[in-house]
């Protein structure tokens, strides 16, 4: 059975077989930093492209289809231009928190990397409270877009900026309570153990009713605080030009951009670990047989199909609804889905408690 | 050059305490042109909103004036160039009754077709402008895949899609092309039958209903006081269809409703055109199997020459009321030519129906409003 276990087994024995323990260490984490960069780097390629094929499938359109074989260099190209661009400062900005803003957005999007399994023992960092984990880091994305929003002196984007404020913070709650219900059922914050407990079945399957709603309110919740249509309201491109990138170009806005896609990628990869098994294949119970053919299908295919389902999910949504508005968009999450998703913890705790899930 | 301190001190700039003064336009996403709205602000809220008008003007009134009677009829193509045929049909028409020209019956039904082809190509661009401004973006492809029929069968027959110029006085230029029949009738059957995908996508969806429910109310008694036409004036429920009130051409023995809704509304003046589009398409299956034979100009001088006096003469274009007013001496020439255009008295509504809302009600408001810029400016 093909895993990617193997490989980093053998690296790490070779490391501490060749070096002392210490430059192991150190090579290690080398290692991990330059496949983390690499993999924003192609994450960030291929979403933009696969989103753009998916909007013009939407459209009845054919998308990028000049650059390379189907159109797959025109990201490439898109980068290549946007590193060349000029990346202006306004006169009256404030220059520091400027030019910071979009490495914060970065930087956070980079960090949430860490505690994500992508196949079966490859994982950057297995810490005990990875659930908690993401929910305190995610949150920090919000500073990022404020500081952006208040350093560029423009009204638009300070508009933006705290449309998105009020908008990450509020959902924030929601996409919490959605994820305790996991943890709840599965008695741990760790993403490894989260998905062993998936061995014999993914706990949108196993869970009833509530961990269906649960999934549902997370998968708004991530929607709107990736700040992706419909819940789009600090780019709102229609009312805030841009929002609160409006004053940014050339690479920091590609940061800006590539930020969004690698956030994307992570709320559905936690989506996926928490509700669909991450890389756990499909398993049902006890039929033996069919969980042995599932396990042929490499861990890695397993995560990433769920991932790209969740991202394509959540693609759909933006090229079909239009935008709500901010006071709807508030309302949505204190009227409906924080009392919901409150009620709905109690009733994942009672089916926990009960053992009433499967 | 203003200091960094001037700025934040000017209230033009910044508002008084607690506002913030925004400049939407002249170059924007939402306003669909060039038009340029000073926007007050509290928080989300609008206070006040104040246009400015003139960035394409054109002066196309003191144009027409050293035009001649056939030439003046093509500049107004170029006001509201999404119903440019219906402004040439009011021209010609003002031209028809100064020099008392009968027009042959086949020219009247071409005009009619050519009319409410046209009402829904813009309807359609309309549509798919309006939900972009709402935020959603593939609307606009579903509107323009029929638009694009739309064009190509004007294309056909009057050589050119947008600006057609198809318009003479006495009649049409040149005869309908021998594909126009059936390339209609192929058109009428695609609408009807992707029309649902426009319901499904947009007037059902629940996020686009909120949006546009009890958003930018106009009244009735408001929206006559403000001079309000067409489209907008029916969702508040006054009648004001001029193919009803006054027939021109074959209007009055085609059979149509006028569409009317009571709500006021953003949602109401939404189904306003979209139920608009429907009795189009209705007028349009009636006519398409009986144009008559004949002529499809009528005998006219080369020069024509309007008698001395004042003539007006009004159509309904997409977007409202559109009305010609000739002051001529007797010459060659028009002495004086005004236009009464629907999108000014529309957009002077704006302020009292968006005033209180949130910005991007605004955005929702103006879309409904269908605004064509060049036709507010001339």
């Amino acid at each position: 059975m093909f895993s990617l276990e193997g490989i980093t087994n053998a690296i790490q024995n070779w490391l501490y077989n060749t070096f002392n323990p210490s430059w192991a260490l150190v090579f290690e984490c080398l290692i991990v930093i330059l496949l983390a960069t690499g993999l924003f780097a192609i994450l960030g390629l291929v979403l933009v492209l696969m989103e753009r094929k998916v909007a013009a499938h939407i459209q009845i359109r054919l998308g990028p289809n000049r650059v390379g074989p189907g159109g797959m260099f025109q990201t490439v190209a898109d980068t290549l231009k946007l590193i060349m661009k000029e990346g202006l400062t306004p006169d009256l900005a404030d220059k520091f928190l400027f030019n910071l803003a979009p490495f914060v957005v970065m930087i956070v999007a980079m960090l949430l990397l860490a505690p994500i399994a992508f196949a079966r023992g490859f994982q950057i960092w297995d810490l005990n409270i990875g659930v908690l984990y993401v929910s305190a880091i995610s949150s920090l994305s919000v500073i990022g877009i404020l500081m952006a929003g208040w350093a560029s002196n423009n009204k638009y984007s300070l508009l933006g900026a705290m449309r998105s404020g009020a908008q990450i913070v509020s959902y924030e709650l929601s996409a919490g309570l959605s994820v305790l219900s996991i943890v709840v059922l599965s008695g741990s914050l760790q993403l490894s153990d989260i998905i062993a407990s998936q061995e014999n079945g993914w706990w949108l399957f196993k869970g009833h009713i509530p961990v269906i709603i649960s999934f549902v309110i997370f998968i708004i919740a991530v929607t709107a605080e990736t700040n992706r249509a419909p819940f789009d309201l600090a780019e709102a491109e229609s009312e805030l030009t841009a929002g609160f990138h409006t004053e940014y170009s050339g690479m920091r806005f590609a940061l800006f951009f590539l930020a969004e896609y690698i956030n994307i990628f992570i709320v559905c990869a936690i989506g996926a670990t928490l509700f669909l098994g991450g890389w756990m294949p499909l398993h049902i119970g006890h039929w033996q047989a069919f969980n042995h053919i599932m396990d042929y299908i490499p861990s890695s295919i397993w995560f990433m199909g769920k991932t790209f389902f969740l991202i394509f999910l959540i693609m759909w949504f933006r090229w079909t609804f239009p935008r709500l508005r901010v006071d709807q968009l508030l309302n949505l999450e204190w009227k409906y889905l924080l009392p919901i998703s409150m009620f709905n913890l109690i009733l994942v705790t009672v089916i926990a408690i009960l053992g009433w899930h499967f | 050059m203003y200091t960094q301190t001037e700025i934040i001190k000017d209230t033009t700039v910044n508002g008084s305490e607690g506002e913030l003064v925004i400049n939407v336009g002249p170059q924007h996403p939402a306003t669909h042109g060039v038009l340029h709205l000073v926007i007050t602000l509290n928080g989300e809220t609008i206070k006040k909103i104040e246009p400015h008008l003139g960035y394409i003007h054109r002066s196309i009134e003191k144009m027409c004036e050293s035009l001649s009677y056939r030439q003046f009829i093509y500049v107004t193509s170029r006001m509201d160039y999404l119903s440019s045929h219906i402004n040439n049909l009011g021209s010609a028409h003002c031209v028809e009754k100064g020099m008392q020209i009968e027009i042959p019956a086949r020219a009247k039904v071409i005009r009619v077709l050519m009319s409410e082809l046209t009402r829904i190509a813009s309807h359609e661009l309309w549509l798919g402008a309006m939900a972009m401004d709402l935020g959603a973006f593939t609307p606009f492809f579903y509107a323009f895949r029929e638009r694009e029929m739309i064009n190509d069968i004007m294309e056909e027959t009057c050589g050119a899609r947008l600006t057609m110029n198809y318009m003479v006085p006495g009649g049409v230029m040149y005869d309908i092309h021998p594909d126009f029949q059936q390339k209609v009738k192929a058109f009428v059957k695609q609408f009807k039958e992707k029309v649902t995908e426009y319901d499904d996508l947009v007037t059902n969806n629940i996020i686009f209903q909120n949006r546009m429910k009890g958003v930018g109310i106009l009244s009735k008694e408001d929206a006559v006081s403000y001079g309000c036409t067409g489209p907008v004036a029916r969702g508040s429920g006054v009648s004001c269809d001029i193919r009803k009130i006054f027939p021109y051409e074959i209007y009055d023995t085609v059979a149509f409703d006028e569409v009317l809704e009571t709500a006021g509304d953003s949602f109401a003046r939404y189904m306003v055109r979209v139920r608009e589009m429907h009795q189009s398409i209705r007028i349009i299956e009636q006519l398409i199997d009986n144009i008559p034979e004949g002529e499809y100009q009528a005998k006219t001088k080369a020069v024509l020459k309007l008698p001395k006096g004042e003539f007006y003469s009004r159509v309904e274009t997409a977007r409202g009321e559109f009305g010609v007013y000739i002051v001529s001496e007797g010459a060659t020439t028009p002495y004086r030519i005004k236009f009464r255009s629907p999108g000014f008295s529309n957009l002077s509504a704006l302020e009292h129906m968006a005033k209180g809302s949130k910005l991007g009600d605004l955005m929702a408001t103006m879309g409904t409003l269908d605004l064509v810029i060049p036709d507010i400016d001339r």
